[in-house]
């Protein structure tokens, strides 16, 4: 390939090019990473937020990247002040057929919402989505499922806004409406259904637990642990609060090593959920000592309180109402909510944007306070 | 000049096979498998492969420990159905599991673990017998017996986990699953249901024992290579007969912190350092849920994890509208 001369001059002198060339090129590699970092910036720096006490690590870190970018759904959220209603004016109760939930608005009011409820659940399909294509004097009609859900809904929302004010308003005002879950679709990202058993032909914990899934948020941890904590209500502590405690794994409540693994698995959904690690909550040298957490474990606390009446008192009881497609794939029941249906990997959903401020009529199960 | 350097081998030395010593126990007519040289392994080690000596431990060690794999493998792949694409993709989730808490110490259903005693059981048969192998085998080679009980103290520890404690405890629920990521899940399940264990002492006594391990074992190496010029290397000459190399290490360590372990003595160093890693940590072990159920609160009441001083600092932790630049 080269010259007969020169391989002749190479042969005649031996050098060692390897060993410059790797001085030279570990350092010319290292000066130029560092010009690079000084010249364009730390690509992956991160920031984080403190969470407890000094000297404890307790903090949430995030990409600094990540925190620049706001939710991207808060921009599907639009300005929709309330009417005020004058005296005497028409209730909606009067003016429609079968109004059972928002009777007490006025007929502006009670078509800002319905409208606003299209954008955040049907926008494609529009007001048919729950009343059908027939005329307006149809619209009294409970004939599609969406509207009898829709109703149950708004009750569901206007409780939450209402009776967990300690969770959803836990730090400002932020409620919820129907926004907070659906997000512009029919069927809210982030639902769940019942599992049950992964594994193929075994029984018990060697069956509900070491599978890839949704559930187990693709851990080997258990798979049913929002079913028995969201759904069942099962008691989620596992520790013991004295130093030595008698008792048989199995017998009388004394957990065992498989319940401590089921509370990871919920403990680690409601990480992802959020966005956060345990010591958003915790002080992960005891996790179980109330004296140590932080203000967010009361927020959280509540949560599951409240993601437990949801599931149980309104979303289950409307099993019956659905059609099959919209059931669960293994057993065929309702869908459910947790977490991530509303924080969707957020600390507060869409970043804790005021969604109520405009929605007098969902933040209260009795008359909406229109500030006059 | 070639020289005869390890980690990895420079010049392997490969000649006719050597077939060790045949004393008066006849180890040579049990020995199996023609002897032969290996490049590859010669990189890391002698290039020399065989002849073993299986003996009938060896052969029932093999026999119950292929048991147990094929027990566990075949209950994986039951799992999913066997399907061996998702056995692979899965195989780092799947585990054998331990029976359910509900069955106690009794028999439980083959699918409920069941499966998992009868596997145990072959597990505990494979290991004894592998140490029974490695006593064996120290005695007729009139060795001592420093491997075997070395390696019964990680035996120690593997028993706790999987016989001592589970009796102890009323539940076979307690045993730790047979699968790659299962295992870790107990681990830290463990950690979190008795209160964390890093207050049990005897665990902060495992870790000084592996770290310390790790630090001899280090600087042991870096000694031995660092005077291999001088015929460090050939640690048993310089045990009877001090040569410079030893004099050189001696001196290096003993200017630098004072003091120096000998050439015999650093090696009964880092067999105690190892072999007192699981020890402590069976022990600590063995006393969680039986002695001491939760051991924070159990490191407060001596004194050993003290309580914050009450200033918790609030008015320093970062709130989430700053933290997402709603506010400056």
């Amino acid at each position: 390939m080269f010259p007969k001369w020169f391989d002749k001059w190479n042969r005649d002198n031996p050098t060692d090019v390897f060993r410059p060339a790797i001085i030279i090129g570990t350092v010319g590699g290292a000066v130029f990473a560092a010009t690079m970092l000084i010249a364009w910036g730390q690509p992956f720096a991160t920031d984080s937020m403190q969470t407890g006490p000094r000297g404890t690590g307790m903090s949430v870190p995030e990409f600094t990247a990540d925190l620049a970018k706001p939710d991207p759904d808060i921009e599907l959220l639009i300005e929709d002040p309330p009417f005020a209603p004058e005296p005497g004016e028409a209730l909606a109760k009067d003016i429609y057929q079968n109004v059972q939930v928002l009777g007490d608005l006025t007929d502006a009011n009670f078509n800002r919402l319905m409208a606003a409820m299209t954008r955040w659940v049907s926008p494609e399909q529009g007001c048919a989505y729950c009343h059908g294509d027939g005329d307006i004097e149809t619209y009294g009609e409970d004939n599609l499922y969406t509207k009898v859900v829709a109703r149950r809904m708004i009750q569901m929302t206007q409780n939450i806004n209402e009776a967990w004010a300690g969770h959803v308003n836990a730090n400002k005002e932020v409620g919820v409406t129907c926004m907070t879950c659906h997000r512009g679709q029919n069927v809210p990202s982030d639902i769940w259904f019942k599992m049950g058993d992964v594994n193929e032909t075994m029984a018990g914990w060697s069956a509900n637990q070491n599978r890839v899934t949704v559930q187990s948020q693709s851990t080997s941890l258990p798979s049913d642990a929002l079913e028995k904590y969201l759904l069942d209500g099962e008691v989620i502590g596992v520790h013991d609060l004295e130093s030595r405690v008698a008792g048989i794994p199995g017998q009388d409540g004394y957990p065992g090593i498989q319940q401590a693994e089921r509370t990871y698995s919920l403990m680690n959904y409601v990480s992802n959920s959020l966005g956060v690690n345990c010591v958003f909550c915790h002080n992960s040298r005891a996790f179980y000592d109330g004296g140590q957490v932080t203000p967010q474990w009361a927020t959280e606390s509540l949560g599951i309180q409240m993601v437990l009446e949801m599931n149980n008192d309104y979303l289950v009881p409307l099993q019956d109402q659905y059609p099959p497609e919209r059931l669960g794939p293994v057993h065929a029941d309702a869908p459910k909510a947790a977490c991530k249906t509303c924080h969707k990997g957020y600390q507060q959903p869409l970043q804790g944007t005021n969604v109520i401020k405009d929605w007098p009529e969902l933040a209260t199960t009795g008359a909406p306070d229109y500030g006059n | 000049m070639p020289e005869y350097q390890n980690i990895f081998t420079q010049v392997q030395v490969q000649g006719p096979p050597e077939w060790g010593m045949d004393n008066e126990n006849n180890m040579a007519e049990e020995r199996i498998g023609k002897p032969f040289f290996s490049t590859l392994v010669g990189w890391m080690g002698n290039a020399q492969l065989g002849p073993v000596y299986l003996g009938w431990t060896g052969m029932i060690s093999l026999l119950t420990g292929v048991l147990w794999f094929n027990i566990v493998g075949l209950n994986m792949l039951a799992q999913v159905g066997w399907s061996i694409p998702e056995f692979l993709r899965q195989g780092f989730w799947l585990a054998l599991e331990p029976p359910g808490p509900e069955h106690g110490l009794s028999m439980p259903p083959l699918n409920d673990g069941g499966w998992y005693i009868i596997s145990s059981f072959f597990l505990l048969v494979s290991v004894m017998t592998w140490w029974l192998r490695s006593y064996l085998l120290a005695q007729q080679h009139k060795m001592g017996k420093h491997i075997a009980w070395a390696f019964g103290s990680a035996i120690w520890l593997f028993l706790v986990l999987g016989l001592f404690r589970p009796i102890l405890m009323g539940s076979w629920s307690e045993a730790v699953p047979y699968g790659i990521f299962p295992h870790l899940d107990w681990t830290t399940a463990f950690s979190i249901r008795y209160g964390n264990l890093y207050y049990n002492p005897f665990h902060c006594l495992s870790i000084v024992f592996l770290y310390g391990s790790v630090l001899l074992f280090a600087m042991h190496g870096a000694t031995i290579l660092a005077v291999t010029r001088f015929g460090g290397d050939r640690e048993l000459e310089q045990i009877y007969d001090r040569g410079t190399a030893s004099e050189r290490a001696a001196l290096f360590w003993r200017w630098t912190m004072g003091f120096n372990a000998t050439m015999e003595g650093i090696h009964r160093w880092a067999w105690w350092f190892a072999v007192l890693t699981p020890i402590t940590g069976g022990i600590g072990i063995l006393l969680t849920g039986t002695v001491v159920d939760n051991w924070f609160i159990w490191a407060q009441e001596h004194n050993f994890a003290p309580m914050y001083d009450g200033s918790y600092g609030y008015e320093n932790y970062g709130s989430y509208e700053a933290f997402i630049g709603q506010e400056d």
